[in-house]
């Protein structure tokens, strides 16, 4: 039985946001949300991670940062892009530097809208996320039996 | 045996002459190769010999004695009068002074006064056993060594330097004599002369490059050996006038029997010959010379520091401790060799010149085996034999590594060796093993430590006893910082295109002898301890101790073989893990590999790595001086109770042979 | 009594990574609750370590991954040195040589960030050194032993009362070795670091449960030392011991949660001044007292 749905960890990455996000998602270890209580913790480290959290759009200078973090973060993971931007662009998606969403460079599994995004709805989507782990890890585990 | 000894002495000094004569290149090679082999098999034939004859202790005087005689006394006069040319000519003209002082009081003594009995002048005992064996052994590898490293030296990297190799050469053999008759004399007259050859030697050796920076460190060297050759010429006078002696041994034993009841005046011989023995091995506030040696060429680096000069000091000390155990002759060296310990691993934290790392850590190294010696006990002694073993094998071999990886890498730098394992495994194994044998848990440093720590707690002067155990527990701490430091760098991955190994053939052959060496040394170590050091305990103490419990030696070897086995096994079970190989995290921003990164104007740029100095805390410019005023207070203050109380002993023997007559 | 010695061995390589696991989820659970938190689960280190073992294995230089199986081996040894009753000298040097092994594991990747952890990693292990072997001459003052079957055996009272100030030095530095808050500058066992992750930064996966499990047997032989400053030939102590171990653990919780980090100078500095006035007076008093 794989236990990667209780200990999920969190690289939080800050792409082109205004911060707003990246507030609700520190908000989220707070007292008040304590995500902790879900085994996530907060690392800072791709290679310790599970989840990759996204916020803000994708620009022409963190392209290749974020490729290569998700590169950086082993087997199974799973990538959250958390408010309007990272999901789309948002407001700046028609800035010249702007790409668009995370989706853009990497595969993203969960979306969660919002402008600011709030540690709800995070939450929610970390939750989620834990859920699509067990699926995850199943295949990969297939995979490596195949 | 005699003739055996007297070869050993003889032979190197006669042989000195040939690679002096001899200038083609390749005949010189041979000559040195050939004397380095003889000196190793003569030295290693006449330690078997003894040791099959029985190990016992053996007092003899040399064949021709009277001749000897003859020949220490103008050769004592012939150093005086070249110190005192050399100062003259470099205006130095306290060395003279202190030249003229040291050889004319005991020459006039020996001369003029009291008439000595016949007495042996030589003994080779089992301490005797360890260093013949250490100086014939690794001091010839060194030997061989230098021929190809100097080879290297002048065509290759420095031909600005006159190449003076037939003198450097000659110089090292001159040496191996001198340290060989050094340890076999018993007559203090016959050790000072060999003791004052060492300096002049090591003298001359330094300022081989003849660079004004070489000169005045050679100098620097000089002039602080010969204050220890005064202390010597102290107590040769000393015992000559109130011992009508001067015989090292009956010294000792005056110093071992009376010096426990306050007897100052047989403890002024000994404090003057310790104080001597300092100076030789380098201990605070002495350091300066050992430090300045490095500007010499690397085998008299190697020389100096491993299997000859400062061993010379190290084995007079072992040779007195009996006399020193729990008295102020033995407090003030084990507080100078202490305090030596904790200042110079300090020091060696803050300096990142490769060769300047393993001057300091040979200060430090040396100032725990003082220490050891100081402390006088069994265990001491014990503790600080397999130190001396351990270190002249392992320093001569780092020596000899640092100098094979500046000719190959172009620095001595330690941050220069950045991943050598990667380019140079080979260098870096003997590197590797080599830091190993001086600090890693199962090998000398820790045997000695636990000795040390053991003794030093049951040592019955409360002061002494405090600061001595925090002295070697910070010592220990500092010392593994420095060592791991530099074991750090050299292993990952390097910036550094593979390149040619500039590396001699014969300089591999010394190191991989010397790598050879130390894993022997640690595998016997239980064998060494029940056969060569317990007999040597006895011979010194009269007591044969079981140092170290049967259940710790057990739990040693464990640990030992676990240094080796437990990373080699995982090492095979791991090397077929399959794994997706990464670049190191940057924040995200590699520029492809582990070592450029993306700067803020989009450029890759190289990152560089460096350990931690500390120079703001603990670095020479702050510290050296008041370790310097530190260690000189400490040496003056026991001097000046040692000196008085024999001053004071002295006049009320004189009222009382008046009043009597 | 050989018996005993070979149990509590099996014992300590059995138990201590699920004792000194639970004692971790509690930790985070009291932690959590300090700060007004639920926390998750007692159990989640476990989970984690779990998870760590399952995830897909990344590499920065190969020769890690041995490095780092070499220093658990070598903590475990060191284990099994205090808890069969050996020389108590010993497992403290056995203890430094692993942590060498840990050192080269991080240094061997030439990753920034690990290398800064090293070398902090390295001012740590020179800050507690000399308060570890003091601890040992310590012991060693009060019984006339290092060897920790005899000293157990051979008091009658608790040495405690002989060895307060090197009691009060050890927790100090058990701060240190714990990576608690104010002196966790080489990696945390919080997440988040200064230094991303410290020594640990470049360790994936297992590897970095393996470091995790490494602790874990640390830690157990630390409160084990911590224990031994309360026991003596009665048994009953041994309650004592077991309830003073909890008392530093619970200490170490709070200090955790109410400083803030210190740099490493400031920590060198108070670690090595604490040792030479708590322990050194302690030492020196003792040295009298025996004359």
């Amino acid at each position: 039985m794989a236990t990667i749905h209780k200990s999920p960890w969190l690289l939080h990455y800050d792409g082109s946001s205004c911060n707003g996000c990246d507030i609700e998602v520190l908000a989220c270890t707070t007292p008040v949300y304590d995500v902790e209580r879900f085994g996530v913790i907060n690392t800072g480290n791709p290679m310790h991670a599970d989840i990759f959290l996204i916020t803000g759009g994708i620009n022409s200078q963190n392209e290749a940062v974020v490729k290569q973090i998700y590169e950086q973060m082993p087997q199974p993971k799973v990538v959250i892009a958390v408010g309007t931007c990272a999901c789309t662009g948002g407001i700046f998606k028609e800035c010249y530097n702007i790409k668009g969403g995370a989706d853009t460079v990497i595969p993203v599994d969960i979306y969660v809208p919002g402008c600011a995004a709030r540690p709800e709805s995070i939450i929610d989507g970390v939750v989620k996320g834990v859920a699509l782990f067990k699926e995850k890890a199943e295949a990969l585990a297939a995979s490596g039996r195949a | 045996m005699e003739t055996l000894v007297t070869a050993l002495i003889c032979f190197p000094f006669l042989w000195a002459i040939l690679p002096a004569v001899i200038h083609n290149s390749k005949r010189r090679a041979f000559t040195v190769y050939l004397g380095c082999a003889i000196v190793m098999v003569l030295s290693v034939f006449t330690a078997i010999q003894w040791y099959l004859a029985g190990g016992q202790t053996l007092d003899f005087r040399l064949p021709y004695q009277q001749v000897f005689g003859e020949i220490f006394l103008w050769g004592d006069i012939f150093l005086m009068c070249f110190i005192t040319y050399l100062a003259y000519k470099h205006h130095r003209l306290i060395i003279a002074f202190l030249s003229i002082i040291s050889t004319v009081v005991p020459t006039i003594l020996e001369k003029f006064g009291p008439k000595l009995g016949i007495v042996p002048t030589m003994r080779f005992d089992w301490l005797t056993f360890i260093m013949v064996l250490i100086i014939g052994v690794v001091g010839s590898l060194i030997g061989i060594y230098a021929v190809g490293y100097m080879h290297g030296f002048h065509i290759h990297h420095h031909k600005e330097v006159t190449d003076r190799r037939s003198f450097f050469l000659s110089m090292i053999f001159v040496f191996f004599g001198a340290m060989f008759g050094l340890v076999t004399s018993a007559n203090l007259l016959g050790l000072y002369f060999f003791w004052e050859i060492t300096s002049v030697t090591s003298f001359l050796l330094i300022g081989y490059t003849r660079t004004d920076e070489a000169i005045n460190n050679s100098f620097k060297a000089l002039w602080m050996n010969l204050l220890g050759g005064c202390g010597l010429a102290v107590a040769i006078s000393v015992g000559i006038v109130c011992f009508h002696t001067a015989n090292l041994y009956d010294l000792i034993y005056a110093g071992q029997t009376s010096g426990k009841a306050g007897d100052m005046l047989c403890l002024l011989p000994i404090a003057m010959l310790a104080f001597a023995a300092l100076t030789k091995s380098a201990q605070f506030p002495f350091s300066g010379w050992l430090l300045g040696a490095m500007v010499a060429p690397t085998p008299s680096s190697a020389l100096l520091h491993s299997a000859t000069m400062v061993k010379a000091g190290v084995y007079m000390l072992i040779r007195l401790s009996p006399a020193m155990a729990d008295n102020y002759v033995g407090n003030m060296v084990a507080l100078i060799g202490g305090f030596t310990f904790v200042a110079a691993s300090c020091f060696a934290i803050t300096v990142s010149d490769g060769k300047k790392v393993l001057a300091y850590s040979t200060i430090s190294n040396l100032g725990l085996i003082v220490a050891c010696t100081g402390c006088g006990y069994e265990e001491t002694i014990w503790a600080a034999v397999f130190l001396v073993i351990f270190h002249a094998v392992s320093k001569s071999m780092l020596f000899q590594c640092v100098g094979a990886i500046e000719t190959t890498i172009g620095s001595r730098d330690v941050e220069e060796m950045q991943g050598l394992m990667s380019i140079f495994p080979k260098l870096a194994f003997i590197l590797m093993v080599g830091i190993a044998g001086m600090f890693l848990a199962p090998f000398g440093m820790l045997i000695s430590k636990w000795a040390a720590l053991k003794a030093f707690i049951d040592t019955s002067s409360v002061y002494v006893s405090t600061l001595m155990v925090l002295f070697i527990c910070f010592g220990s701490a500092t010392t593994m910082f420095y060592w791991t430091k530099w074991m750090s760098k050299i292993l990952g991955a390097s910036k550094r295109e593979k390149s040619r190994d500039l590396t001699k053939k014969n300089e591999y052959i010394s190191m991989f002898f010397h790598a050879f060496m130390m894993i022997a040394l640690i595998l016997g170590f239980p064998w060494l301890s029940e056969h060569v050091l317990k007999p040597l305990s006895n011979d010194m103490f009269g007591i044969v101790k079981q140092v170290i419990s049967y259940e710790n030696m057990i739990i040693m070897i464990v640990l030992l073989c676990g240094v080796f086995v437990i990373p080699f096994v995982n090492y095979l079970m791991t090397k077929n893990q399959k794994g997706k190989q990464v670049i190191t995290y940057m924040g995200g921003a590699n520029a492809g590999d582990n070592f450029n990164f993306v700067s803020a104007t989009g450029d890759p740029k190289e990152m560089e790595i460096s350990n931690f100095y500390m120079e703001e805390l603990m670095g020479e410019k702050k510290l050296f001086t008041p370790a310097i005023l530190i260690s000189s207070f400490i040496l003056i203050v026991y001097l000046i109770i040692v000196v008085g109380g024999a001053l004071q002993r002295w006049f009320r023997l004189e009222l009382f042979w008046q009043s009597s007559t | 009594m050989v018996q005993t010695r070979i149990i509590l061995a099996i014992l300590y390589i059995v138990l201590s990574p699920f004792v000194i696991g639970l004692l971790d989820g509690f930790d985070r659970k009291i932690s959590a609750r300090m700060q007004g938190r639920k926390g998750p689960s007692v159990f989640q280190p476990f989970y984690d370590i779990k998870k760590l073992f399952e995830k897909e294995f990344l590499t920065a230089n190969k020769m890690q991954l041995f490095l780092i199986r070499s220093y658990l081996c070598f903590i475990v040894l060191s284990g099994i040195i205090f808890f069969a009753g050996f020389d108590l000298l010993l497992v403290i040097f056995s203890l430094s040589t692993a942590a060498m092994f840990l050192i080269l594991a991080s240094t061997a990747t030439h990753s920034p960030f690990a290398s800064q952890g090293t070398s902090r990693e390295l001012v740590q292990i020179m800050a507690c050194e000399p308060m570890e072997l003091l601890v040992a001459v310590g012991f060693y003052l009060a019984t006339s032993t290092f060897t920790v079957s005899d000293i157990v055996a051979g008091s009658s009272v608790a040495n405690i009362r002989y060895l307060p100030g090197f009691f009060v030095g050890f927790v100090f530095i058990l701060t240190i070795k714990f990576r608690k808050s104010p002196f966790d500058i080489s990696t945390s066992h919080h997440a988040h670091q200064e230094v991303i992750k410290g020594v640990t930064s470049e360790m994936v996966g297992k590897e970095y449960a393996l470091v995790t499990i490494a602790e874990w047997y640390e830690n157990a032989i630390l409160l084990g030392i911590v224990g031994l400053f309360f026991v003596s030939n009665n048994p009953l102590t041994f309650i004592g011991a077991v309830i003073a171990i909890l008392a530093v653990w619970f200490l170490e919780i709070l200090i955790d949660n109410t400083s803030a980090r210190v740099k490493w100078q400031l920590m060198l500095k108070l670690a090595w001044g604490v040792t030479i006035v708590a322990a050194g007076m302690n030492l020196f008093l003792l040295e009298i007292i025996r004359g």
